[in-house]
């Protein structure tokens, strides 16, 4: 029987979901009455971050284990959380001076929310597949959001296109693994094809890897990596950046990569915990481990290195802020593959951290860039910041925080967040990688002052005479400077809370998983049912 | 039950099928095109529709109401074939109670029905 | 006259899979039209789909036909999004041409 345990842990994201809903109908029944939604979404947001919490004290783990309620989980569905109340605050203003202050967008705001979250915390690879399609279906819609303007309709049309496309080849992957492991167990008697990363590890374990496995996993990196705008597969990205409207790029880059990175570290997990010198070297399989580390590993490195150093440098040449800040993302997509590729708790919690600042610092740039726009043009390029300083000299220290904190400069959270991903790599034995994004952030440090600089000491050659704060973004992008500032602060206490956040396959898991590899599967009748495709198994025996 | 791997000559009674298919199409086509007497005028030349003069060209653009009925059309169709594996379930099986079951469903159906409301009070169904 | 039962090998479907995956790729890559495109990729997504229900009828695992339930919702949802995308791209520029679509470059 299902039980509450189930329920309990996909409350949040579920809790998320409904807001949207009833967001969706509050709109219908009151439509000119925007704060209501907003307060709604925030009050949703905020009974989501409670339930979580409670998950924490009571663990629970649901639905035949493909939803996993580990820390891991649920420090990424407080990213998430966070992420989707900075954008609900910050998108207010900016929709109205668009005119496009349609109720619909808190609904997919949440809807989005809702599939990253179900992305973090899933462990089974169709229920990702289904999170990454909520995140990334709502997405193509708010990509488009400004529908009568050409720039936004394009990146909606392009971001669809190449997303589907990505979205095809992560679909295959799942295929091949689910037949792949079928075909593995099924020489050595009953076949269990499986699409749980606990029971793929463990069936990885006992019998090596085979072709239809492999391409799988490639397909899987294939489609995560366009997800998560790692080079080549980025081309996407600074198109859907610059002509989505302000508030959903903020949104977008922010969500879209720590949902995409919690996926990327499951899965590589996955594949990487298990230590293959366990085994002795003498078996097969043994062999096959050791090479699939070996593997992973080097092509993870040589897409973190290009990504980082494509990113940095191509980003040097914008003049357009928002595609400049697409590039950054890309950069730090970059950063945070090398903290993936360390694969140890420390690397793991760097990118948790990391996932967090770049969130806050990011959101808090693009709130920055939403307020230059007013009714008549979009302000959104690096020269519109020329002299802000001299007109409004606290929001050029915001902004001046912001990019401080994304070039990874005290005393700003974003050097800690950088540094704590550089050292894990280090610790796991690749300090090459480290000095190579080392070098690469050195580059980055040039454009990101180059704002600083226009702001402070290039005399203004255009008047900004109002910037267009709301209440909701004043208190987002405050929320979003002081975290900058205190998280540098307080970072060690924060980086110690995000450290044993286990992954998919902790220790105790894997050995309970490597006892009962295979559920027993019963002879197959014409159409019966088997039980554990309902999600039933397990359930049976609580 | 023995079952054999299928050999090209499997496949042969399927390649004789098209064969013959092709060869009746281009033979019917081909005897009228022959046999057929030729008198063209304006009225033979036009499109044929149902015997009636044709009005206008065929390559109008459609009201974008068709696009929005049939967007809606797929995702509430689609979303029906959930109710098969769920009805297979609901008859056999021996570890989740029946009013469980149609518990789930009904929250099913529920949120489709809130995405109705939705579309409705949207003026999405109304034809002008 | 009998015979023993002809069972096609699930090799064969994977190879007819695998060759329509590659088909929708290279559309994908290729046509310029976005509807086109759009279709190219729903191949993709079907292809899979045949891989999907070949290992769940030679493995006799229900589930790979229940994720094929899953990929088809997911599809109509994404096609209808495409769709109304598409639609007001072209009343809005009366061309669904990919490379007219460049109002950003760099």
């Amino acid at each position: 029987m299902l039980n509450l345990t189930d329920y309990l842990s996909i409350a949040p994201f579920l809790v998320i979901a409904l807001t949207g809903a009833a967001v969706l109908l509050f709109d219908l029944v009151f439509p000119k009455n925007k704060n209501l939604l907003i307060g709604t979404s925030l009050l949703g947001i905020v009974g989501a971050a409670f339930l979580t919490g409670r998950l924490w004290f009571q663990y629970a783990e649901g639905f035949s284990f493909t939803v996993s309620g580990d820390r891991f989980a649920l420090l990424f569905e407080y990213v998430l959380l966070i992420i989707a109340g900075l954008s609900v605050l910050l998108s207010d203003r900016y929709l109205q001076l668009k005119n496009i202050n349609h109720g619909e967008y808190y609904a997919l705001l949440l809807f989005s929310t809702s599939g990253a979250m179900l992305m973090a915390s899933a462990k089974e690879l169709i229920l990702i597949f289904v999170g990454l399609e909520i995140l990334s279906i709502a997405l193509y819609i708010l990509a488009g959001f400004a529908r009568t303007e050409e720039k936004s309709e394009e990146a909606a049309i392009k971001y669809l296109l190449l997303g589907a496309f990505s979205s095809a080849f992560f679909l295959y992957g799942i295929a091949l693994i689910y037949g792949g492991t079928g075909l593995l167990t099924g020489l050595h008697g009953q076949p269990a094809p499986t699409t749980q990363l606990d029971h793929i590890a463990s069936i990885v374990m006992l019998h090596g890897f085979n072709a239809y496995v492999v391409a799988g996993i490639a397909l899987l990196f294939v489609g995560l990596f366009f997800k998560a705008a790692i080079v080549p597969f980025h081309v996407w990205s600074p198109d859907v950046y610059q002509g989505a409207p302000t508030c959903v790029t903020a949104f977008m880059s922010a969500a879209v990569k720590a949902a995409a990175f919690a996926v990327l570290i499951r899965i590589t997990e996955t594949f990487l915990q298990i230590d293959p010198s366990e085994f002795g070297v003498t078996s097969d399989v043994a062999r096959q481990l050791a090479l699939a580390h070996h593997v992973i590993t080097g092509v993870l490195w040589a897409f973190a290195a290009i990504t980082m150093i494509v990113g940095n440098v191509v980003a040097l040449w914008q003049t357009d802020i928002k595609r400049m800040l697409a590039y950054s993302s890309v950069a730090h997509a970059g950063y945070i593959l090398v903290g993936v590729l360390a694969s140890n708790d420390q690397g793991r919690s760097a990118v948790l951290f990391y996932a967090l600042i770049y969130a806050i610092m990011n959101l808090g740039a693009f709130g920055i860039v939403m307020l230059l726009s007013d009714e008549k043009q979009e302000r959104s390029r690096i020269d519109d910041f020329k002299g802000l300083a001299y007109k409004h000299p606290f929001t050029a220290v915001l902004m001046s925080i912001f990019m401080f904190s994304l070039a990874g400069i005290p005393p700003a959270a974003g050097f800690f967040a950088k540094l704590y991903l550089f050292s894990a790599a280090v610790q796991a034995g690749d300090p090459g990688i480290a000095v190579l994004g080392l070098l690469a952030s050195v580059v980055g440090v040039y454009y990101y002052l180059m704002v600083v600089v226009k702001m402070w000491m290039v005399p203004e050659d255009r008047d900004i005479t109002t910037l267009t704060w709301s209440w909701g973004s004043r208190v987002a992008v405050l929320i979003c400077a002081s975290a900058t500032l205190l998280l540098f602060l307080f970072a060690s206490p924060v980086i110690s809370t995000f450290s044993g956040s286990d992954v998919t396959v902790s220790a105790d898991d894997y050995s309970a998983a490597s006892a009962a590899p295979v559920e027993p599967v019963a002879p197959p009748k014409a159409l019966a049912v088997q039980p554990h495709v309902i999600g039933a198994t397990a359930i049976a025996q609580r | 039950m023995v079952t054999v791997a299928p050999t090209p000559g499997d496949y042969l009674p399927l390649l004789i099928l098209i064969l013959m298919g092709a060869f009746i199409a281009v033979l019917l086509v081909a005897l009228s095109w022959i046999l057929g007497p030729k008198q063209p005028s304006v009225e033979k030349l036009s499109p044929y529709e149902c015997g009636v003069t044709p009005v206008g060209t065929a390559r109008d653009r459609f009201p974008i109401k068709f696009y929005l009925i049939a967007m809606l059309f797929i995702l509430f169709d689609i979303e029906t074939v959930f109710l098969y594996p769920w009805a297979i379930l609901y008859r056999n099986n021996a570890y989740l109670s029946r009013g469980f079951l149609l518990g789930e469903m009904t929250v099913f159906i529920a949120i489709l029905f809130v995405g109705y409301i939705y579309i409705w009070k949207k003026g999405a169904l109304d034809w002008e | 006259m009998a015979m023993a039962p002809v069972h096609i090998p699930l090799f064969y479907y994977l190879i007819v899979s695998a060759i329509l995956f590659a088909l929708g790729t290279i559309g994908v890559i290729v046509r310029r039209n976005a509807i086109i495109m759009f279709m190219c990729i729903e191949l993709m997504l079907n292809a899979v789909n045949l891989s999907l229900v070949a290992f769940s009828r030679y493995l006799s695992d229900i589930g790979g036909q229940l994720m094929v339930i899953f990929v088809m919702a997911v599809a109509a949802a994404e096609v209808a999004v495409g769709l109304g995308i598409i639609v007001s791209i072209f009343r809005n520029r009366e061309s669904i041409n990919i490379d007219t679509l460049d109002v950003m470059k760099g």
